[in-house]
């Protein structure tokens, strides 16, 4: 029987079992997602972002819109009837990072894609109480005056590609074309408009 | 979920749970020691030292609640790989069952409204506050609380309308949205062909304009505009173009707004909403719509 005085005054002994315990859970419940069609299986339909809605979801990430807005609609009713189809797993297969969030100042944005037209997100991210008189959103003028150069695009989708997200040969090729110029409102109203919009049902 | 995954879960998820059992079984003293001891733990730090006493009674029993707890909800639930569970519980499964509550619950309060025309409704107290619920949730947003509209979103509540407002009309544009189309025309006509235009729609809406500038932009006007806006001005709600003799204006009145609109185009989109909504929902709402103005 190892002394608990053993443990205590071997550091190297500590580490070890300290790892062994916490891995216990990590081993259950993390690795096997890794090799479950549920969570590696696009669902049927999904498609990779665009070079200019993956700037855009750059933004939404430099932003923090995941602070305080989830991207992820749980089964249940009171949540389907609101935003619609509740998230599933193989929606997010080329999702690096997720942007989940884990917490609704604002509304769930899972599936926000086509529900409002791209003027009143315009409207909306200039300043959000222009349309919404009792919101609580930040403004965010300054993505009407800055533009992309698109000149780490290209990289960014390559990066992406070696974690197994398939953009084509040909997209790379002409992603810094695609985005040179745009405004950065254009490319995050890009991004939101199409969130979600693989599944649908009618609430 | 393969049978490889499923024992791997399965395996790792008992043995860590028999293995704090054991390890709480086997390092516990309460059997071994009395309730206290004066058997301390061997080390000392500016000579206090630490007692070796058992857990007390318990706390030791909360560990063996835990383990407990712990086996009776993985034989319930579903933990241990593909084992469903013994209730077979699982989150769309409560899901479907919320679903099915529901329709049963709020399906005849619709199928007592699904026969009333949507003029109907706008004159029925509870069809029109159920209208009212989901317009706030669904549509508000653009059109504002009570359908004030905003810059660039129509008001509902006037009796002034693109594409009509009628109730068939009203529940059609809920149901398969709307696309403004008007073209820019800067690059067509030039800036002073704006300017022109934009001074002619001016006198027609009975504001102040230059009438020389005017009259040459009527000219224009009737070459390019008169198609979806009609000669004289008053717009076509078969193609939502609208009026320009009235003072409603979805974009501004004054003559740099016009000329914008002129020069830019304007492309509003109401999103359809046949895809997210249901009938019965539409149909509601559709009444609330027409009640606005009627």
């Amino acid at each position: 029987m190892i002394k608990h005085e053993t443990i205590e005054k071997n550091i190297s002994l500590m580490v070890l079992l300290i790892v062994i315990v916490i891995s216990g859970g990590g081993l259950a419940e993390i690795v096997p997602l890794f090799f479950q069609k549920e969570t590696t299986v696009p669902v049927q339909g999904l498609r990779v972002l665009t070079p200019v809605e993956l700037e855009g979801r750059d933004i939404y990430i430099r932003e923090g819109c995941n602070v305080c807005h989830t991207q992820q609609i749980r089964p249940f009713r009171a949540e389907t009837e609101r935003y619609g189809h509740y998230s599933v797993a193989g929606e997010f297969v080329y999702d690096h990072p997720f942007l989940w969030g884990s917490k609704r100042t604002g509304p769930d944005l899972a599936r926000v894609g086509g529900r409002y037209s791209d003027d009143w997100h315009r409207a909306h991210l200039y300043n959000p109480r222009d349309v919404v008189p009792e919101s609580v959103m930040p403004s965010y003028p300054w993505l009407f005056s800055n533009k992309l150069t698109g000149e780490d695009t290209a990289n960014k989708m390559l990066a992406l590609r070696a974690v197994g997200v398939p953009f084509t040969d040909e997209a790379i090729a002409n992603a810094e074309a695609d985005v040179k110029g745009k405004t950065e409102i254009e490319a995050l109203v890009a991004y939101l408009q199409q969130l979600g919009t693989v599944m649908s049902n009618r609430r | 979920m393969t049978s490889f995954w499923s024992m791997w879960i399965s395996v790792i998820t008992l043995a860590v749970i028999f293995g704090c059992l054991i390890l709480v079984m086997r390092t516990r003293k309460s059997e071994v020691y009395k309730e206290t001891t004066t058997e301390t733990m061997h080390h000392a730090f500016d000579g206090i030292e630490e007692l070796d006493n058992p857990l007390p009674r318990w706390w030791f029993n909360m560990f063996l609640i835990t383990i407990v707890f712990g086996l009776v909800y993985l034989f319930l639930y579903p933990g241990l790989g593909n084992y469903k569970g013994y209730l077979n519980w699982t989150s769309y499964n409560q899901w479907e069952e919320e679903m099915a509550h529901a329709e049963e619950h709020y399906k005849p309060v619709f199928a007592k409204f699904a026969g009333l025309s949507v003029e109907e409704i706008a004159t029925n107290d509870n069809a029109r506050l159920m209208g009212q619920r989901m317009f706030n949730n669904n549509c508000a947003l653009c059109h504002g609380q009570g359908g004030a509209g905003a810059y660039g979103f129509p008001n509902l509540s006037d009796s002034d309308w693109l594409y009509g407002g009628d109730g068939a009309t009203i529940k059609a544009s809920i149901t398969n949205g709307r696309s403004g189309a008007m073209p820019g025309w800067g690059a067509v006509i030039g800036e002073d062909g704006v300017r022109n235009v934009t001074s002619y729609v001016m006198s027609i809406s009975g504001q102040a304009a230059d009438a020389t500038a005017a009259a040459q932009g009527k000219t224009t006007y009737q070459a390019m505009c008169v198609a979806c806006h009609g000669v004289d001005g008053t717009g076509n709600k078969l193609l939502g173009a609208p009026n320009l003799t009235d003072d409603v204006w979805l974009y501004g009145s004054t003559f740099e707004k016009v000329a914008h609109t002129i020069r830019q185009g304007r492309a509003g989109v109401m999103p359809a909403h046949g895809a997210l909504l249901s009938d019965d929902k539409i149909h509601l709402i559709s009444g609330y719509v027409y009640s606005l103005s009627n």
